[in-house]
């Protein structure tokens, strides 16, 4: 059989399986072999999962921010699709690490209800936007890295994790080709788009240490084949920037980490002043009516 | 359509077949690729899918349109799910819906076999393959953006006709 309008069972079904947000919605995963290997430490994984889809889901929404304000629609359109594509990482394995953890809590709980010190992502991925070519920026470092570790992570021995970053790996590809090509396009544009692409690098660079500083967690879930250290991803992801960077005639910046407190930085819940902006925003509605259903 | 006699698993897989796309409604959920498995367990249909991309959008509703179609088919119990891996690539997608992409406008993906190990190069020029134009059949074609109005499809003009369209991008 077939509907002539693809769009009949919109009004045709009426349970809330399609909608996201209050409709008790977790079986993305139902077949994925979602046993946890037996050399796992439970809270490990479930932490792990939580940083993974934190950064997804902070960058997700950043992203989202462009909507309609991009520089031209194709951008708004492109910026979009990034962002979807983030925040179906961020679902997959914010409901990973509720399952793992185990006490109850969905992908819905864990994105709208956990306060700011809850939140596992690293501090990048949470910074305004800024202007294009920062944002560009911002996404070049984060898909370089977090591509170089999907692509390790396909081998993971936790069939959730493996199955997401397998599925990743395609997404963000285009994402770094996308960002990679625009910061060519801007570097070695005109004197104005080369000195703001520049600026753009500059600010968000003091952030890219972050993604190759391994949490206790990362180091001990990836001794157990689960997680990947980030640390091995640094030269692979320094190459493809120092290749980026050529090419656009940028400098690579010489700038100092950003600060941690007491080594404490994002993956310990130590995030920076845009984060609880971008959570009033994220989580207000769903706080405001936390019984709604749609 | 009438309801029939629901009695194989050969005919709950036939109606899964049908089901379209919400998005590319030019093409059923099986020329996409994206129904891997039909099966009987008992009185209850199990249909099993997987997502295009990991934020597809249009997965809750070939969720809702499989059961819809299943039910009306005579099928009273139906259970979609969802299974991540092996993820879906666009090589999935038949002869026919390719040939149905086309004749509806939109360029079809290439065939980009499995991804090698190792390291995913990066893109610095836009791919020099050829896109041909899916309505005046020429090669003469660019691409205006990687991404147009869903996750699945690039954007692309062509020089001969003028015209713009879409291309299933390949992943």
């Amino acid at each position: 059989m077939s509907f002539d309008n693809a769009y009949e069972g919109l009004t045709a079904e009426h349970d809330d399986a399609r909608w996201a947000y209050g409709s008790g919605f977790h079986d993305e995963m139902s077949t994925v072999d979602r046993e946890i290997p037996s050399t796992v430490d439970r809270a490990d994984l479930a932490a792990y999962a939580l940083m993974l889809g934190d950064d997804a889901l902070i960058l997700s929404q950043r992203t989202a921010e462009w909507c309609s304000n991009g520089p031209e629609l194709e951008e708004d359109v492109a910026l979009a699709n990034i962002a979807l594509d983030l925040l179906g990482q961020a679902r997959l394995l914010l409901t990973r690490a509720g399952e793992v953890e185990g006490a109850g809590r969905d992908e819905d709980r864990l994105a709208y209800f956990r306060d700011e010190i809850d939140f596992r992502n690293v501090r990048l991925v949470e910074q305004d936007n800024g202007d294009f070519a920062q944002t560009i920026a911002r996404l070049l470092l984060f898909s370089s890295a977090r591509l170089a570790l999907f692509v390790r992570l396909s081998a993971s021995a936790d069939p959730v994790l493996a199955a997401v970053a397998a599925k990743g790996v395609k997404e963000l590809a285009y994402h770094r080709d996308h960002a990679a090509q625009w910061t060519v396009r801007l570097g070695d544009g005109t004197e104005e788009s080369h000195r703001r692409m520049q600026a753009g690098l500059d600010r968000v660079w003091p952030y890219l240490e972050e993604l190759f500083t391994a949490h206790p967690v990362e180091q001990r879930l990836a001794a157990a084949g689960v997680a990947v250290d980030p640390g091995e991803l640094r030269a692979e992801v320094d190459a493809v920037l120092d290749q980026v960077l050529t090419a656009a005639t940028l400098t690579r910046p010489d700038v100092a980490p950003m600060a941690t407190v007491s080594g404490r930085a994002g993956r310990d819940g130590v995030h920076s002043r845009p984060m609880g902006y971008l959570l009033a925003e994220l989580q207000h509605i769903a706080r405001s009516q936390p019984d709604a259903v749609w | 359509m009438t309801a029939m006699a629901p009695s194989t698993v050969d005919y709950a897989r036939q109606v899964a077949e049908q089901v379209l796309d919400p998005e590319l409604p030019v093409l059923t959920l099986a020329e996409l690729g994206v129904l891997r498995a039909v099966e009987l367990a008992g009185d209850t249909v199990l249909v099993t899918i997987t997502p295009t991309y990991s934020g597809c959008p249009a997965l809750d509703e070939m969720r809702a349109d499989l059961r819809k179609g299943l039910r009306e088919a005579g099928f009273a119990h139906v259970e979609v799910r969802t299974v991540l891996s092996p993820a879906w690539t666009t090589d999935w997608i038949s002869e026919d819906g390719r040939r149905k992409l086309t004749e509806h406008g939109i360029a079809p993906p290439r065939r980009i076999g499995p991804r090698l190990a190792g390291p995913v190069p990066l893109r610095l020029d836009p791919p020099s393959a050829v896109v041909p134009c899916p309505r005046c059949g020429s090669r003469d074609t660019v691409e205006l953006s990687r991404f147009s109005s869903t996750a699945c499809k690039a954007l692309r003009s062509c020089s001969a006709c003028a015209e713009p369209f879409e291309h299933v991008k390949e992943i």
